[in-house]
């Protein structure tokens, strides 16, 4: 029980958790990493949402590769990040490609899972409505089936996006991170003030990311926000 | 090539399955703190989760422990809890059973809450007791769903053990964080490939046990539920 005595002894000698002048002193480079931790959530997730259209795009087309779709994905979802990072560090080195390429593969099982469900969401009358109003099969998937099932593909875009955000942490360890960096940082001084900082960046991060996938799902669904008032 | 002749002669080097930092030694280390960990928040997640799809009350809870389990970065709270706390044990299991809570939570709840509610009132129509509901009808439809979610817990442990290691932990990924403080990238690959073999093989044997204990008619659900599982997992 003598970690619960030295958490009880922090909190009684008020050393403060969080020192708000080395906050300050550090803004410039808090807003930077938090601009890269932007930059490596977002490149992953547009990669992932180009590989992960076609590939469930084809499931929807043959349902009997959507099993394998899942597993495989699932797969590769399992492989913890640190060891996968790791992995590719004798192909990539210590560089951003080592951080991207498991980002990127972490957001296929979500993004393939919400695609294909999305598309299977579309009712059949809707479909054939449009094949029977002339529609070619591509310009039916584009103009009719694809903004129906947008809002279950973000959700998916969502979900991605906020694992991604803490994904992107554990990269501080080859050197990229965003600021996972901070944490690396708090580790070595024994400081919780840049772990906090990075933790609850991380956290405004994820929340303003999501907020404005949500914006973005109701600025490309008007219908559907007519139909819920 | 280079680094795979360096990474086999690693393991083909007697002195690294020897002693407290030999792999059986670190493997085993590593089972131990994601064993008790999932134990403990299967304990703490299961009933909560069963209970409250029973009756229906606690949504908004469920829905937000996964919601904010998928934001908090995994890899801060563990060494921030070894920060406050110091060095040992404790902390390291509070941040394990903490992350292995949403998804047993979770998914326990939607699993029950999804049971086709005509076959629960007929259940109770037949004069079944809630308890007899919970146990007889509810728990084995949902156990898809249930078991995808602990598998999920179980595999997510497995990694956030790993990054534990930063924070002082044992197990392998002291192969990880040892290798890169002396550069030796043989050992750092070796851990990595270690950690990859053993999440995929909880991940293939929690598999073949939903496989034997999940109801055949519900057996085309499985594959779905670990899908919809996986999401409910905080990044590690």
């Amino acid at each position: 029980m003598s970690a619960l005595y030295q958490a009880a002894a922090v909190a009684q000698t008020g050393e403060a958790l969080i020192r708000w002048d080395w906050v300050m002193r550090h803004d410039e480079r808090i807003r930077a990493l938090f601009l890269d931790h932007v930059e490596l959530t977002a490149i992953p997730v547009l990669l992932g949402l180009a590989i992960a259209f076609p590939l469930s795009l084809s499931a929807v087309r043959w349902p009997r590769l959507y099993a394998p779709l899942l597993a495989g994905t699932g797969l590769l979802f399992t492989i913890p990040s640190l060891a996968l990072f790791v992995l590719l560090l004798p192909f990539t080195g210590l560089s951003r490609t080592t951080a991207i390429i498991p980002l990127t593969l972490y957001t296929l099982l979500v993004l393939t899972r919400n695609i294909v469900e999305g598309f299977r969401g579309v009712s059949d009358d809707v479909s054939e409505a449009a094949e029977a109003m002339g529609y070619t099969r591509p310009r039916r998937l584009v103009n009719v089936e694809l903004p129906l099932a947008l809002p279950v593909i973000i959700a998916g875009v969502r979900i991605a996006t906020v694992t991604t955000v803490g994904l992107v942490t554990v990269t501080a360890v080859i050197g990229q991170g965003g600021l996972g960096r901070l944490f690396l940082e708090g580790l070595r001084f024994r400081d919780t003030t840049p772990l906090l900082v990075g933790v609850a960046g991380c956290i405004v991060l994820a929340v303003l990311a999501d907020l404005a996938l949500l914006a973005a799902e109701r600025h490309m669904t008007p219908w559907t926000r007519r139909a819920r008032s | 090539m280079e680094f795979l002749v360096d990474a086999a002669a690693w393991f083909r080097d007697p002195h690294n399955w020897q002693g407290s930092n030999g792999v059986p030694a670190r493997v085993l280390e590593h089972l131990y703190y994601s064993g008790v960990a999932t134990l403990i928040a299967l304990g703490l997640a299961l009933p909560v989760g069963l209970f409250s799809g029973h009756t229906g009350r606690g949504g908004a809870l469920a829905i937000n422990v996964a919601n904010i389990g998928r934001a908090l970065p995994t890899f801060g709270l563990i060494i921030l809890a070894v920060i406050m706390m110091g060095l040992g044990d404790l902390p390291i299991f509070i941040a394990l059973v903490a992350f292995a809570i949403p998804p047993v939570l979770t998914n326990s709840y939607a699993g029950i809450r999804a049971v086709d509610p005509d076959i629960r009132d007929a259940a109770e129509g037949v004069g079944m007791t809630g308890w007899q509901v919970l146990w007889h009808l509810e728990v084995p439809v949902a156990l898809p769903l249930i078991l995808a979610g602990i598998r999920t817990s179980a595999v997510q442990v497995v990694a956030t053990a790993t990054l534990a290691a930063y924070a002082g932990s044992g197990g392998l990924g002291r192969y990880i964080v040892n290798g890169f403080a002396v550069r030796d990238f043989p050992q750092i690959f070796a851990g990595a490939l270690l950690v990859a073999l053993l999440a995929v093989l909880i991940e293939l044997v929690f598999g073949r046990l939903q496989a034997l204990v999940v109801s055949e008619g519900l057996a085309a659900r499985t594959a779905q539920a670990n899908a919809d599982a996986k999401m409910t997992s905080a990044a590690a």
